[in-house]
């Protein structure tokens, strides 16, 4: 049998029955569209953690205070809650460290922030000039704080496109511009600031939204919010490159514990993140989401595929005769197992083929609905294509060797 | 043997030496055929006839390379088939073998042409030529050119029966078995059947062998074989042999009565 002949004959058992083929095809169709738009949604919620993170800043290794602990006592404070980073040791990273970029010192503190009959509750960070370029903040309009902002304790400030709208937009309707904030004064927890800049949207959620923050000069934050404390609540490293960053982290590590006297590294009361770490751990957690919403997805895939089974079997029963015809006329058992597994891959392939493009349009909706950043992905079509040719190939291979198998006496009998 | 004169020259299509075939094992096995010795030359029009467990349905499966027999010999032209796979019986059914059933078999919306060139797409032939070799056996079957492109299914009994035979002549095959094949037919349709055969055998020297249980349709062929529990009763020359009539003597003012 040729390749035409076979496509022929199975085009016309196909088209044969055509509703039923195509309720057949649905189970494929809808499994094949919901892989494709699942994973498209989880990687594209991948794909975005991975941007937000990266977004942070490039090679970027943070050092946080460590938990505290009271000599004599195994008590355990909460991590973070020790007052053990100085700007001393940031100077000192910043001295002594090879493969340093830069070094930003930071305060945090969640105050209440008024302008006019506008007020919102955001976070304010203390940081000094470096912070910009360490923590890939741009400013749109105005301009960054500089570092005798920072010497003199001005009182400047550089909001976020968030603060921007919660504090000068005229209404809830309206949105506001950078032009109606800067030269403004802003009141933080009694004290007032000037706007000196609005920085450039990061599209960033969640906790540490840097679009929802305030920026003034280290020294303000440290003299005029938080009551003269010298002690820090970050430092972020900028290592100058990539192939750096070990290194820069384990020379910071050393000398930090060298500083703060500790000789057991286990004891140590900072702790150092790197953005890496920090992207396979998010990365670990949507991927285990892209899997679950994959297995879902196959579920359905394999109820198709046994309906596939299940149309092929019906159809080998009623074809019975047509079978012990064609094997009386010379097919051979190869001939008849090629015919019902041609006809088996053409409608899961066909399915196959529907459910991309339905599944395309899905994520195509989800995202135009929800917003989520969904991505399709060309070796992910190409795997649902191998995948609905391979469903129809094992679901369809006992039906067609059952029909192989008919004794073609038996056959031309069967009623 | 017991062929008189004519046949002498001709060489021997079917060569059955003590055909045996037995279903089943130990106390429950039934023997279907027993020692069935016969043979066919080239050319003749024999029936094969007897009542239905006579077993004359098993020796047209083995005739036709569906099944093997037990025990026993069967040189289909000059091959022992006797011994083949299931393959190579298909093989052999495609090169030799022309059948003919009584429900006709033909594969429904498909067109009668396709229906006639199947057994050719098995042999791998390219389309132009099975078409070709499909339209002279419909010509031969004397099946009406108007009817070509339609479907098997909306079409008459008897056509339908002369599509079968137009499809058991594409392979050009050494033997055409017809099993009942005017069983599903009435008197009229299934003497225009009949007087397809015959031409076939007297004008084109086609070996035909065609199983029945009535003798009226049996005392068509020239040659009759009795078959009765296995065995073969009688086997001789038809001295009466009857001639059907066609569709031109069916017909009235030259329109064709059985369509």
């Amino acid at each position: 049998m040729t390749t035409q002949d076979l496509w022929e004959e199975t085009y016309g058992a196909v088209t044969v029955n055509k509703v039923r083929s195509g309720l057949t095809m649905l189970g494929i169709v809808i499994g094949i569209a919901s892989v494709i738009a699942l994973i498209a949604v989880g990687q594209g919620s991948q794909a975005s953690v991975q941007a937000n993170i990266n977004s942070l800043g490039a090679n970027l290794i943070m050092i946080m205070p460590g938990a505290s602990r009271s000599f004599g006592t195994t008590v355990r404070g909460a991590a973070g809650s020790s007052e053990t980073l100085t700007p001393d040791d940031a100077n000192a990273i910043a001295a002594q460290v090879a493969n340093v970029a830069a070094v930003a010192q930071e305060v945090q503190g969640r105050y209440q922030v008024v302008y006019g009959a506008n007020n919102t509750n955001t976070t304010v960070l203390g940081t000094t000039p470096a912070y910009e370029q360490v923590r890939n903040v741009s400013v749109a309009d105005g301009n960054w704080f500089t570092g005798a902002d920072v010497t003199d304790s001005n009182l400047v400030a550089v909001i976020g496109p968030t603060v921007l709208q919660d504090l000068f937009a005229p209404n809830a309707n309206a949105s506001a511009t950078p032009a109606m904030a800067i030269g403004q004064t802003i009141k933080v927890n009694g004290q007032l600031f000037t706007v000196i800049g609005v920085t450039v949207s990061k599209g960033g959620s969640g906790f540490n939204n840097q679009d929802d923050m305030i920026y003034v000069p280290l020294s303000a934050a440290q003299h005029y919010l938080l009551g003269s404390t010298s002690y820090l609540t970050e430092v972020d490293v900028e290592a100058s490159t990539q192939q750096a960053m070990t290194q820069v982290q384990n020379d910071i590590t050393n000398l930090l514990l060298e500083r703060h006297g500790i000789t057991d590294p286990t004891q140590a009361d900072f702790n150092i993140l790197n953005q890496a770490s920090i992207v396979s751990a998010a990365s670990s957690v949507t991927g285990t989401f892209t899997t679950l919403l994959a297995a879902i997805a196959a579920i359905s895939l394999l109820v198709g595929g046994i309906g596939i089974m299940n149309m092929m079997l019906t159809t080998v029963t009623e074809r019975t005769r047509e079978i012990g015809l064609r094997k009386a006329i010379g097919a051979k058992k190869q001939d008849i197992t090629l015919q019902f597994l041609a006809e088996s891959v053409v409608l899961t392939f066909g399915g196959g083929v529907v459910g991309v493009v339905i599944g395309w349009l899905a994520a195509t909706a989800i995202s135009a609905v929800t917003g989520i950043t969904t991505i399709i992905s060309v070796p992910y079509i190409l795997l649902a294509f191998c995948v609905s040719a391979g469903i129809g190939i094992l679901f369809g291979y006992y039906p067609a060797r059952r029909a192989a198998g008919l004794n073609p006496i038996e056959a031309l009998r069967y009623e | 043997m017991s062929d008189s004169g004519h046949y002498h020259f001709m060489k021997e299509i079917i060569e059955c030496n003590g055909i045996t075939k037995t279903y089943g094992a130990g106390d429950t096995a039934v023997t279907v055929l027993k020692e069935v010795t016969f043979s066919v030359k080239e050319g003749e029009f024999v029936a094969i006839m007897g009542p239905s467990g006579s077993g004359k349905s098993t020796l047209m499966h083995i005739l036709g390379a569906l099944d093997t027999p037990t025990s026993g010999e069967y040189l289909l032209d000059g091959s022992d088939v006797s011994r083949l796979s299931d393959d190579e019986l298909a093989e052999i059914r495609r090169d030799k073998v022309g059948f003919v059933f009584q429900a006709f078999n033909l594969l429904p919306r498909t067109s009668v042409l396709r229906n006639v060139a199947l057994p050719l797409v098995y042999a791998n032939m390219p389309k132009e030529e099975r078409e070709r070799i499909a339209e002279k056996a419909l010509d031969d079957a004397a099946f009406p050119r108007a009817f070509w492109s339609y479907h098997s299914n909306q079409i008459s009994g008897g056509m339908m029966q002369r599509v079968a035979i137009a499809r058991s002549l594409v392979n050009d095959p050494t033997l055409i078995l017809a099993d009942e094949p005017t069983g599903n037919l009435d008197s009229k349709t299934g003497e225009i059947v009949l007087h397809t055969f015959q031409t076939l055998n007297m004008q084109q020297g086609k070996t035909i062998v065609l199983i029945t249980h009535e003798a009226d349709i049996a005392a068509h062929a020239g040659r009759i074989i009795h078959i009765r529990d296995g065995t073969i009763v009688s086997d001789e020359k038809n001295r009466h042999r009857t001639m059907a009539r066609g569709e031109r003597e069916f017909s009235e003012n030259g329109r064709p009565l059985s369509l």
